[in-house]
């Protein structure tokens, strides 16, 4: 693999000092009939060579809207971004189409929920990987082609020669989904945002699909954002892992210590709530209400109607992200006393 | 234990025609079930897991004969109820209810909540008008949700409330059987945790018989006392809920739950990675279904049709290594 390299400690360091992504203060609103709704709500982040991070979170927690922003995909018409999104030493926040579209499905790319959906049923899959390639690429249709079946065979699809000829139609799920891999990594993408890719697959294909995307960031450069509500598919698939909820990040670990010693009770609740395939619970452990709606909480911590810890000031003031000393960030006020790192 | 099997079934099988072609003729058919038995005794849960495709949800939908069978035979509280007419089953239909995936799409949105937990008692003949609004706010009460929901439409309510009010829509009869079909699979992690107790809860208070339908493993663990696993329209492996997952004897029982992501960075295990998708159910592999992924496949298995038997005490499997 031409890609390939091997992990020195000089590049771990290099790794550390040089990351691929850093979001810095993103709000993304959306108007509406009702007012401006804001959807995601003055986050930060960073995202480092090769690392996969984890973004979790609830149904309307945000996740989407994050990374629909980064792509320069939130629509002009009704939504707004603000705030930073630093790619590679650029900010792309506003930045003219034009450029985005050099960057996206090149520099960055992403794959999605429902596979059948973002391939277009009318061309055939060679096709749509050879214009993926040429868009970006000054290459001969014959080099691009090549490429294209490189990266197929590189996915693990089997046939991959006369499947360049087949229509999305007539593939299976985990096949389509693969070939959305093969696309989006067409191009030696630095940054790849998977949103949920595996939410619309059997178990047993998800294994293939998780295993084939651990594969292929261990050997290329690709940094990962896995995006998903699935807490077992981050232990396994991430190394450090964001916490949303309601349009805020409310906690920011390694995985270990998420899994391990979780502190938002928002995490040690959602963490609890899971049902262990390994055991059996007379009751699950639930969090009582619902999730809130975008922008219907005004004051306080979102989480507060919701929490068994919730005090007087949680109604009233907004908690910060606070990083604990050992690297461990976390919006809550229950942890306002532990000693916070410089 | 030995208590009389509320629901029965008996060598099931259902098939859809493919038809092609100009004139429509039918050129193959879609075995979504095929040749399956099995009982659920009475307060018992019963989990159905499987991957798409494999004919849980037909299964389900057989029972209550919103689907016709092609073959077999299904018997309720020992009565055959397989050929009955349609006025015959109304009545047996009161017995047994269905909770579905989508609670959106199965509620009507034009409808008030009082409305449609109110037409159920319509349909099977609650004269009674004050009757009536009590037995709904009875069972609004006991699903979690309270009298000023009345008068809301389904869209004013969020996803696990609704699925609260379907529960509510399926008690309204005092059913003996409910068939839930992937009942949580739409909602969020912290609210599907709410509705698996309250499903629990209400087998306790009302003594429910469940049909739990659904593909995930962690669910089905916690609210099963007995599960089935089906691959292409066969049940391969049937046993206690313990037996399945801690002593899972099917080599696709065995893949499907080492493919379960485990939220625990500590755990480590074997894990099998199948190769492959799961076959076209109208063109089913010959011999075991399974042979075609299986890693132990032997050259008795692309010929035989693994007979389902009982392999332990209350263990049964469809293998030739058993």
């Amino acid at each position: 693999m031409k890609t390939t390299r091997d992990k020195t400690s000089m590049e771990e360091a290099i790794k550390v000092e040089n990351p691929v992504l850093e979001v810095i203060g993103l709000n993304t609103s959306f108007v509406t009939d009702n007012g401006v709704i804001p959807v995601v709500n003055d986050i930060d982040f960073v995202v480092n060579r090769q690392e996969v991070v984890g973004i979790v979170g609830e149904s309307g927690c945000g996740k989407s809207v994050t990374s629909l922003s980064i792509m320069g995909l939130v629509p002009t018409s009704n939504g707004k971004v603000d705030g930073k999104i630093i790619f590679n030493g650029e900010n792309l926040v506003n930045r003219s189409e034009k450029r985005m579209r050099n960057i996206r499905g090149n520099e960055i790319a992403m794959i999605f929920q429902e596979p059948m959906t973002s391939l277009n049923p009318v061309f055939t899959i060679g096709d749509q990987l050879i214009e993926a390639v040429k868009i970006h690429r000054n290459w001969s249709k014959k080099k691009a082609k090549e490429h294209s079946i490189d990266m197929l065979k590189k996915v693990g699809l089997p046939r991959a020669e006369e499947l360049m000829k087949e229509y999305p139609h007539q593939l299976s799920g985990g096949m389509r989904q693969r070939v959305m891999i093969a696309m989006a990594m067409l191009c030696e993408p630095k940054l790849l945002i998977a949103d949920e890719p595996t939410t619309a697959l059997d178990v047993t294909i998800q294994a293939q699909i998780l295993d084939l995307m651990k594969k292929l960031n261990k050997e290329t450069d690709t940094a990962i954002i896995m995006i998903t509500h699935d807490l077992g598919v981050v232990a396994q698939m991430c190394q450090r892992i964001i916490v949303m909820y309601s349009g805020k990040i409310v906690e920011e670990a390694d995985v270990r210590t998420l899994f391990k010693s979780p502190k938002h009770p928002y995490t040690v609740g959602l963490i609890k709530s899971i049902p262990d395939m390994r055991t059996k619970k007379d009751r699950l452990d639930s969090i009582t209400g619902n999730v809130p709606k975008p922008g219907s909480i005004e004051f306080g911590c979102h989480f507060a109607p919701r929490c068994p810890h919730a005090f007087k000031r949680c109604l009233s003031e907004t908690p910060e992200l606070k990083t604990l000393q050992n690297g461990q960030k976390i919006r809550c006020f229950l942890h306002d006393d532990m000693e916070v790192a410089q | 234990m030995m208590t009389e099997p509320l629901i029965k079934i008996e060598n099931l099988r259902k098939s859809f025609p493919i038809r092609g072609g100009v004139l429509g003729k039918q050129v193959g058919e879609v075995k979504a079930v095929d040749d399956i038995s099995f009982s659920i005794r009475k307060g018992e849960t019963l989990g159905l897991v499987g991957e798409s495709g494999c004919g849980k949800s037909t299964t389900g939908r057989m029972i209550l004969r919103l689907l016709e069978p092609s073959s077999g035979k299904i018997s309720f509280e020992g009565k055959d109820i397989t050929s009955l007419s349609n006025t015959e089953l109304r009545k047996i239909r009161k017995e047994m209810q269905m909770i579905f995936q989508d609670p959106f799409a199965s509620l009507n949105p034009r409808h008030t909540i009082e409305k449609i937990l109110e037409e159920p008692l319509i349909v099977h003949g609650v004269k009674d008008r004050n009757a009536r609004k009590r037995k709904v706010k009875e069972l609004l009460e006991i699903v979690g949700l309270n009298e000023s929901h009345l008068k809301r439409y389904p869209h004013q309510f969020s996803g696990g409330q609704r699925q609260r009010i379907g529960i509510a829509r399926a008690l309204t009869l005092n059913p003996k059987l409910i068939i839930a079909d992937e009942p949580v699979s739409a909602l969020d992690v912290s609210i599907q945790a709410q509705v698996l107790n309250l499903l629990k809860d209400l087998q306790k208070n009302f003594d429910l018989t469940y049909l739990f339908i659904a593909h995930d493993l962690g669910v089905v663990r916690h609210i099963s006392d007995r599960v089935g696993v089906m691959y292409l329209g066969r049940i391969v492996e049937l046993a206690d809920s313990e037996e399945v997952y801690t002593n899972p004897k099917h080599p696709y029982t065995q893949a499907l739950l080492s493919a379960v992501p485990i939220p625990d960075v500590d755990f480590q295990k074997e894990r099998i990675i199948l190769q492959g998708d799961v076959p076209s159910p109208a063109n089913p592999p010959k011999g075991c279904a399974f042979h075609t992924r299986c890693p132990y496949a032997m050259d008795k298995c692309q010929s035989v049709k693994p007979v389902f038997k009982e392999v332990e005490n209350g263990h049964f499997t469809a293998c030739h290594l058993h």
